[in-house]
């Protein structure tokens, strides 16, 4: 059993396997289930990904109106043809976008790693599935090799909001997806753990501090931002760039930040954004009354 | 290590907004119901932490009760659970505790009806996965990964081993066992994790032992 992100990729080397492989071995030997079960239920997995991206790209709007048909919108302006940023980055931020609106809807989702999280990882899968048109295997292959980095930050660090702030949710997300990504894409095992890295290097620090304690407003937008860094590190790694600090070492750095982090910015709607005057605003509204009065 | 399987990093699937308040929130809940074994009259939930500051945002409260109904974190009658549970007669109550403790989203349901009562405390540490760490006052620790049976009995000797010569000769492998007691030879409990599923004969068998009190199980 692999414990961090050296280990998970010396296994992969030696056996000549991609990652993904290596997490399906080892959710066979942990579970005692054959390799069909396992990849029959990342297959379902899968395919509720797909089904809130469609949703999503429909137009929802959650119960608060905070959120609601910003992927939409994204995807009119990419039809347009004008984008700066390019299509495909822009396709997964919308995808991302499309995921969490549909969670924020209270609709029905796959945790990656977490609800709050739950668009980059699919985000950008559906994005990039467009470019390399990978067979359903290595979609689901994907979502192996997302799943083998976020349970090494897991188990060594947390995808809590409330113990580590967002950089733990959408910081893990994203730097799950660029790994993902760069496997997809062809680059070798190493070169996964430099995206992850180099993600997650861009989104230490990052606090969770919700409106009115709704997974809404920043949420959705860091799920935006998160597939977008996601795409670009994982073209970084791919172009040969190195990450000075090594993969587990930027986990762990993550944790203590996490671990030293006020509890007003670890998803309590006490500090950050969600004590702005707009927020508080915002939150009053929803609520009629204001959890901070007391 | 913590998280066990993939599909603690992919998944649940679930409904929405998040994991930890959420689907950790109903699967406490669920698992509360499953212990007291039938549809309780009335609950009172103390939130703390993040859980206490954001119940409302998340839908923690509406996951709990769907949780206490026995809904699943993909069951897309948990939005309504708060009419479902009005309906059925389920009366719950929300407390906003102040208190600080260990882990950031804790809480602690007691429920209860005509015939009895029963307190848990449980958290959820990420991504909808939870940990349940206290049953009428005894400490304890279930993954919730693995079928899981809990057994009141008498703190005497034998009792420990009675239970897993049955189990022993049903060819099921414990993999993980706690026990623990208030005082010395008054109740105790003991956790049992195993690799298999346990069927409704082997509890009934346990149950008949000498110095046995009840058995439950936790379904896998």
């Amino acid at each position: 059993m692999f414990r961090n992100v050296a280990e998970l990729v010396e296994l992969a080397e030696t056996r000549q396997v991609k990652i993904a492989e290596v997490m399906i071995q080892q959710e066979m030997e942990v579970t005692g289930r054959t390799r069909e079960e396992v990849i029959q239920f990342m297959d379902r997995n899968l395919t509720v990904m797909e089904e809130a991206i469609e949703r999503g790209l429909k137009g929802v709007k959650s119960h608060s109106g905070l959120t609601g048909g910003d992927a939409v919108l994204l995807q009119e302006y990419i039809k347009k043809g004008k984008s700066l940023s390019g299509e495909v980055l822009l396709d997964g931020v919308s995808k991302a976008v499309a995921t969490n609106e549909v969670n924020a809807a209270m609709g029905t989702i796959c945790a990656t790693p977490t609800a709050g999280s739950a668009g980059v990882v699919p985000g950008t899968l559906f994005a990039v599935k467009e470019k390399l048109n990978p067979t359903r295997q290595e979609m689901i292959e994907f979502l192996f090799t997302s799943g083998a980095f976020g349970f090494v930050v897991a188990n060594n660090a947390s995808i809590s909001g409330a113990a580590g702030g967002c950089q733990a949710e959408v910081g893990s997300a994203s730097g799950m997806a660029a790994a993902a990504i760069v496997e997809m894409a062809g680059g070798t095992p190493s070169q996964c753990a430099e995206a992850m890295a180099i993600t997650l290097k861009n989104m230490l620090g990052l606090v969770c501090d919700p409106v009115a304690g709704l997974v809404e407003v920043p949420c959705v937008k860091r799920n935006a931002m998160g597939a977008a860094n996601a795409m670009v590190a994982a073209d970084m790694a791919l172009a040969g760039i190195k990450s000075r600090i090594p993969c587990d070492e930027v986990i762990d750095a993550m944790y203590k930040i996490g671990q030293t982090m006020p509890v007003a910015l670890r998803e309590t709607a006490q500090g950050g954004l969600a004590a702005t005057p707009t927020g508080r605003e915002l939150e009053a509204k929803i609520f009629g009354i204001s959890l901070e009065k007391k | 290590m913590k998280y066990k399987s993939v599909f603690d990093i992919i998944g649940p699937v679930m409904i929405g907004p998040s994991s930890s308040h959420t689907a950790g929130a109903a699967r406490i809940g669920r698992v509360a119901r499953s212990l007291f074994n039938r549809k309780p009259e009335w609950a009172i939930v103390s939130l703390y932490g993040s859980f206490a500051k954001t119940y409302k945002g998340h839908g923690t409260d509406v996951a709990i009760i769907a949780g206490l109904l026995d809904f699943d974190t993909f069951d897309t009658r948990l939005p309504e659970a708060f009419d479902i549970a009005k309906k059925e007669n389920l009366k719950v109550t929300f407390i906003e505790e102040e208190a600080v403790v260990d882990h950031p989203n804790t809480v602690r349901i007691r429920m209860g009806d005509s015939e009895g009562e029963m307190e848990l405390v449980g958290i959820s540490i990420g991504g909808g996965k939870i940990e349940i760490l206290e049953l009428n006052g005894f400490e304890l620790r279930l993954s919730g990964h693995h079928p899981a049976i809990l057994v009141v009995h008498d703190d005497k000797f034998g009792a420990i081993a009675s239970v897993s010569n049955v189990l022993a000769s049903h060819q099921i492998n414990i993999g993980h066992m706690e026990v623990s007691r208030k005082e010395v030879g008054s109740t105790a409990l003991m956790t049992i994790e195993v690799d298999q599923n346990i069927g409704q004969d082997i509890l009934d068998e346990i149950s008949q032992l000498d110095h046995v009190t009840r058995v439950t199980k936790i379904a896998d």
